[in-house]
């Protein structure tokens, strides 16, 4: 009961942040208040017992967005635009968008109802075979990766793409032209009066990436998978470039070794299925891949959420020098 | 006693909102954002515990994790500003 | 033996929860930027501390435990180094830290 007291708490903070998000005409505050707003779901979806989904809208909303936020910022201006003088047309859309969709909320079972739709179909259905077929712990996990696996294949594409389309319109060059690029003493300038961020951030990096690791492989487990470890792993790197500088992170994974990244997780994904197909069962069947059906699927979970890891993590970390290097000319 | 502890977190959290939405300069709701992280964090551990489930601590390490790059992003955004502008500007006074 | 555990574990939770509510406080009411970091670093670090070695008298020798050492370990580097960086760009800004301070004798600028 008090939990649910905490959940309420917890909107109403939410609700009040939304609204000055909105309000703020300072674009900088609203990228730090949107990183309160993630946070603040993040809990939400915390005491909602959904732990994956919490750790996901951490990873990728309160952190890798904030910085690109902030990375997109610095290529416009910091005031919002006086916005445009139709306001009653606006206020009325609003306002009928949202009575309709109250009233399609008086069809909403409550909360917790075991009646509920959600809880008839499939869903104990995949609770029930979970221990018999897949045998991991993370329901989650096997519903994602295995029962819906062309669920989460398209996921994965959908990441690629996005990337793809964000590359293609901030063009990043490669290779910076000489008479642009900054003496690199400059740059540092600075990073001389940071010590202390400079000395601890450096040490963190490799503990960050090994706890990115350990949330892609424990996904089995407990919370974790591909989505959330690609982040973890995309930020300890993103560190090291807002730590060092965009060109030394250039120099740890050049461009070419991303765009291998970004491509080499989707292939890796599609080549378990493939195989799959060649060992006598239908795409993304995972039983077929060992002796055993059960130890088959550990394999193919194994592998195809290291795909999506890699990928997310390649399209993170293009995307943000593409940002950076944009913001350098 | 677990209830005491969440309910002082969660009110330190609204404390924290409204210095976010007030202050003045940006410094202000950098602040306020960072100790928000770390009372979330707090949080999470303690209402990870009441629920009997340890594997939930996990989560609360990301978001300390993130919080520290969250706040190294925008330090180093505001220094690459006042470097790109060649003289010092006042970020603080100018942002509202 | 439990017990004596019970109590330091409720007593460090219960200083912790203080603490924590004092540096919200703190935030909001000081005065000054500088203050108010102040206020927010040194209590976070401690309150955070307390709390979480009175949880982990709770946990026992368990998995649990350990991780929330981890988590102990990370506030105590990050905590206080993301004060210094905020210190050190607010300085480097300009920001003057005597704004708004009450001068000894009470009368207030």
């Amino acid at each position: 009961m008090i939990i649910i007291l905490f959940g309420i708490f917890l909107l109403a903070l939410t609700v009040i942040t939304a609204l000055a998000i909105v309000q703020s005409e300072s674009l900088f505050a609203a990228v730090i208040l949107t990183g309160i707003f993630s946070l603040l779901m993040a809990a939400n979806f915390f005491l909602l017992d959904a732990a994956d989904v919490a750790l996901t809208e951490a990873a990728i909303g309160a952190g890798v967005s904030t910085v690109l936020f902030l990375g997109a910022l610095a290529l416009t201006g910091e005031q919002e635009r006086s916005g445009s003088k139709n306001r009653l047309l606006a206020l009325g859309v609003v306002t009928i968008t949202t009575l309709i969709v109250i009233y399609a909320t008086f069809d909403k079972p409550r909360f917790g109802d075991p009646a509920a739709p959600v809880h008839q179909h499939v869903g104990p259905w995949y609770l029930e075979k979970t221990p018999e077929l897949i045998d991991i712990p993370n329901a989650v996990t096997a519903v994602l990766a295995s029962f819906r696996g062309y669920d989460t294949i398209g996921e994965v594409f959908v990441v690629l793409t996005a990337g793809i389309g964000v590359l293609f319109l901030l063009s990043a060059r490669t290779t910076a032209r000489p008479e642009n690029m900054q003496p690199p003493k400059e740059s540092h300038q600075g990073l001389r009066h940071y010590l202390v961020p400079r000395v601890v951030g450096r040490m963190l990096i490799p503990f960050i990436f090994l706890f990115g690791l350990y949330v892609q492989f424990h996904g089995d487990y407990g919370p974790g998978g591909g989505f959330q470890a690609g982040a973890i792993v995309a930020a300890s790197i993103i560190l090291y470039a807002l730590l060092e500088g965009e060109e030394a992170a250039l120099r740890a994974l050049p461009m070419r070794v991303l765009q291998w990244l970004i491509a080499g997780g989707a292939l890796l994904y599609g080549a378990i299925g493939v195989m799959g197909m060649l060992l006598g069962g239908n795409f993304l069947d995972y039983s077929v891949l060992a002796s055993d059906p059960i130890a088959g699927q550990h394999i193919g979970i194994i592998l195809i959420e290291l795909g999506v890891g890699i990928t997310v993590t390649g399209v993170l970390l293009s995307v943000f020098h593409a940002f950076a290097a944009r913001g350098k000319v | 006693m677990y209830y005491a502890v969440t309910i002082a977190t969660l009110i330190t959290m609204g404390l924290a909102l409204v210095r976010a939405l007030l202050g003045p300069s940006i410094y202000d709701r950098l602040l306020a954002a960072n100790m928000f992280g770390t009372k979330t964090v707090l949080f999470l551990s303690v209402v990870a515990f009441l629920y009997g489930r340890p594997d939930f601590l996990d989560l609360a390490l990301v978001y300390a994790l993130i919080n520290f790059i969250g706040v190294i992003a925008v330090l180093e955004f505001i220094r690459e500003r006042v470097d790109n502008n060649g003289a010092k500007k006042n970020t603080g006074e100018q942002n509202s | 033996m439990t017990t004596v555990i019970d109590i330091l574990s409720w007593v460090f939770l219960t200083g912790g929860g203080l603490f924590v509510f004092i540096g919200g406080l703190g935030a909001l009411r000081m005065p000054n930027l500088y203050t108010r970091m102040h206020a927010a670093s040194l209590t976070d670090t401690m309150g955070a501390v307390l709390v979480l070695v009175g949880i982990m008298l709770q946990a026992g020798l368990t998995l649990a435990t350990i991780k929330l050492a981890a988590i102990l370990l990370f506030l105590l580097l990050t905590s206080p180094t993301a004060s210094n960086a905020l210190a050190s760009a607010a300085i480097l800004s300009g920001l003057q830290p005597q704004e708004g301070t009450v001068r000894p004798g009470g009368a207030s600028e």
